[in-house]
C-alpha cells in the first residue's frame, strides 16, 4: 500500500444534543456545509462518501441512506454506507484513509449521522441494544448501560477500583466540554453529584452513562498530491490506521476487563503510522460509559491493565495533564449520536492539532489518537493523526 | 398451531429454541472442541481454534463471574425491572440470563439454568442462586 497518509482538508459537525425534530438528512446536510465552508475544496471533485450510520432503520424508518445523505451534502457521486454499531463512522474513516491511500480516489467527504431523540429514551435503549447478540444477550435483558456495567463489574472484581473513580473520569470530560459549542453538556459537574445521580444498570449511574444525541460529522479526506497540487491549507495528516475484531457477546470474550479488539487496532496504526505511543500529545477515546474509558487507555497500551482507572482521579488525563484524554467532551458530555461519532473524533483531533479549538492550548506535541469502538468492543478502530508540514 | 408465521405465532429460531427446550427439560448442554474452548449453539466450527465441536451437558451450576442490576430496561423488559443480568462460568462456557433475585448478590455466587417467561409471553433464560 502507498504510505503516504491522506490530509484532512475540511472539517464540520453540527451541534450534538436533542433535536429530535431535525432529520438525519438535515443533520448531516449542515455538517457537510461546515466541511466544505473549511476547506478550498469544491463539491464536483469529490469521488464519494463514506458515511456511517447505526440505528437509520429502527428510528428513521430509512435504510440506504448513504445516496440521501451525498444528495443532502449536494453531491452526486457513489456513496456508501458503513455499519458497525458505534463504530460506524470510524470504520467508514477507515475505508476512505485506504481508497485514498490505495490510488483509487483523491477526494473523499468521510462521516456520519444518527437521530435518535425522536424515538425517546425506550426506543433508543431499544435501538442501542441491538448492538449485542439478539439470543443470548438482548433475550437476557442486556442494554447497553448494562453491558458496559457488567465489564465495570469484571474490572473491580479483578483490578479493584471504584465508582468513584469512575465519576472523576466523569467530572474531567464535563470540564472539557465547558468551551465546545458543539457539546450536549457544558456544565461542570462534581464528584458528588455523578455518585448520587440515578443507576441506570449498577454500578454504572446516569452520569456514568453518554446522552442520548441527535447530531452529525463530517471531513473532507484529500490525497497529498491533491493538496499539493492545489495549494491546500491541511496540514493534518491520518498517518495511520488499524482495526480490530472480537467475540460479539461478552460471555464468549477470553476476558471481561480487556478489550482486545482495541488491543489489536492500536497495535496496527501505531506501527501503520510509524509513530511510538509515547508521541501522543491526547487521545480522543470512546467513553460512551466511564468505565469504557478506562478499559480504552488500557487497550491503548497507554497504562498497564488495572492502572486506567484511576488516571482521571489523579490528574494524569485532565487537560493539564501528561496524556489530556476527551479534550473534547467525549462521547460523556460532547455526546454520542452513534453513526456521527467516529468521524466526529476525528473532526475534533483535527482541530484540537490545528489549533483552532478551543482547547488547543492543552495540546502539547503534533500527534493525536482517535479510538472508536463498537458494541463492548467488538469492533474497534484506531487512528493516529499527525501534523505534516 | 398453524403453520403461517404471525406475531402470535412466530417462527423458531432453530437450534436457539431448541437448546432453550433442552435447558427447560433438564438436559441443556454446549459445544465444547478439542482444545476445551466452550459456545452456545448455533456453531458449525470453534470460533477461536477452528475446530469440530461437539455436544457436552450443561453443568448443573455456575458461579457468577460479573452481573449488573438494569434500572433502564429496553421496551421488551419494562415489566421485569429492577432485575440482574448475569454471565455466569459454566466451566468451558459462560450464559448470561436474568435474576429477578438479586439481594445480596455477588460474583462467585452459584446461580443454575432455567427457563422462564416475559410478562409478553416470550421466553427467557433464568440464573437464580442455587
Ligand atoms: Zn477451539
Amino acid at each position: 500500500m502507498d504510505r503516504t497518509p491522506p490530509r484532512v482538508a475540511g472539517v464540520g459537525l453540527t451541534h450534538f444534543g436533542v433535536h429530535p425534530e431535525r432529520t438525519g438528512r438535515d443533520l448531516f446536510a449542515e455538517a457537510a456545509e461546515r466541511a466544505f465552508a473549511d476547506a478550498a475544496v469544491p463539491r464536483e471533485d469529490v469521488d464519494a462518501l463514506y458515511y456511517g450510520n447505526f440505528m437509520g432503520e429502527l428510528t428513521e424508518h430509512q435504510g440506504h441512506q448513504a445516496p440521501l445523505m451525498a444528495e443532502a451534502a449536494g453531491l452526486t457521486c457513489p456513496a456508501t454506507r458503513y455499519e458497525n454499531a458505534c463504530a460506524s463512522s470510524g470504520v467508514a474513516v477507515r475505508e476512505a484513509v485506504r481508497a485514498v491511500r490505495n490510488g483509487e480516489a483523491d477526494v473523499l467527504l468521510v462521516g456520519g449521522a444518527e437521530r435518535m431523540n425522536n424515538v425517546g429514551t425506550a426506543g433508543s435503549t431499544e435501538g442501542l441494544a441491538v448492538a449485542a447478540d439478539d439470543l443470548f444477550e438482548v433475550r437476557a435483558g442486556v442494554t447497553f448501560p448494562g453491558a458496559y456495567a457488567l465489564m465495570a463489574r469484571a474490572y473491580f472484581d479483578e483490578f479493584g477500583g471504584s465508582r468513584e473513580d469512575l465519576a472523576h473520569v466523569a467530572v474531567k470530560n464535563h470540564d472539557n466540554a465547558l468551551d465546545n459549542e458543539f457539546a450536549q453538556y457544558r456544565q461542570a459537574i462534581d464528584v458528588e453529584t455523578a455518585l448520587e445521580a440515578p443507576p441506570i444498570a449498577e454500578p454504572l449511574g446516569l452520569y456514568d452513562s453518554c446522552p442520548i444525541t441527535d447530531g452529525a460529522s463530517a471531513f473532507l479526506l484529500v490525497s497529498e498530491a491533491y493538496v499539493a497540487e492545489h495549494d491546500l491549507d491541511a496540514p493534518v495528516a491520518i498517518a495511520g490506521t488499524g482495526q480490530g475484531g472480537d467475540h460479539l457477546a461478552l460471555q464468549d470474550r477470553t476476558d471481561l476487563a480487556f478489550a482486545p479488539a482495541t488491543e489489536a487496532a492500536a497495535d496496527e496504526a501505531f506501527a501503520d503510522a510509524g509513530v511510538e505511543r509515547a508521541a501522543a500529545a491526547f487521545a480522543e477515546v470512546h467513553d460512551c460509559f466511564t468505565i469504557a474509558e478506562v478499559l480504552a487507555l488500557e487497550g491503548l497500551g497507554f497504562y498497564d491493565r488495572g492502572a486506567a482507572v484511576g488516571a482521571a482521579r489523579a490528574g494524569e488525563t485532565t487537560a493539564d495533564g501528561d496524556l489530556p484524554v476527551n479534550l473534547s467532551g467525549g462521547l460523556k458530555a460532547k455526546g454520542h449520536p452513534v453513526g456521527a461519532t467516529g468521524a466526529a473524533q476525528v473532526v475534533e483531533a483535527t482541530r484540537l492539532l490545528r489549533g483552532d479549538h478551543p482547547n488547543s492550548d492543552a495540546v502539547d506535541g503534533d500527534v493525536g489518537v482517535t479510538h472508536n469502538a463498537g458494541g463492548t468492543v467488538a469492533s474497534a478502530v484506531v487512528h493516529v493523526l499527525e501534523v505534516r508540514s | 398451531m398453524s403453520d403461517d408465521f404471525t406475531p402470535e405465532n412466530p417462527a423458531p429460531d432453530g437450534e436457539y429454541d431448541a437448546w432453550l427446550d433442552a435447558v427447560d427439560a433438564g438436559d441443556g448442554y454446549h459445544l465444547v472442541c478439542d482444545e476445551g474452548h466452550g459456545w452456545l449453539p448455533p456453531r458449525r466450527v470453534c470460533p477461536r481454534c477452528g475446530g469440530d465441536l461437539r455436544e457436552e451437558p450443561l453443568p448443573d451450576s455456575g458461579a457468577v463471574a460479573t452481573f449488573t442490576v438494569v434500572h433502564v430496561p429496553t421496551p421488551s423488559f419494562a415489566a421485569e425491572a429492577p432485575y440482574a443480568t448475569v454471565v455466569a462460568d459454566f466451566g468451558g462456557v459462560r450464559l448470561t440470563g436474568v435474576a429477578r433475585q438479586f439481594e445480596d448478590l455477588a460474583v462467585g455466587d452459584s446461580v443454575a439454568p432455567a427457563v422462564g417467561e416475559r410478562e409478553d409471553g416470550e421466553r427467557l433464560l433464568l440464573l437464580e442462586r442455587a
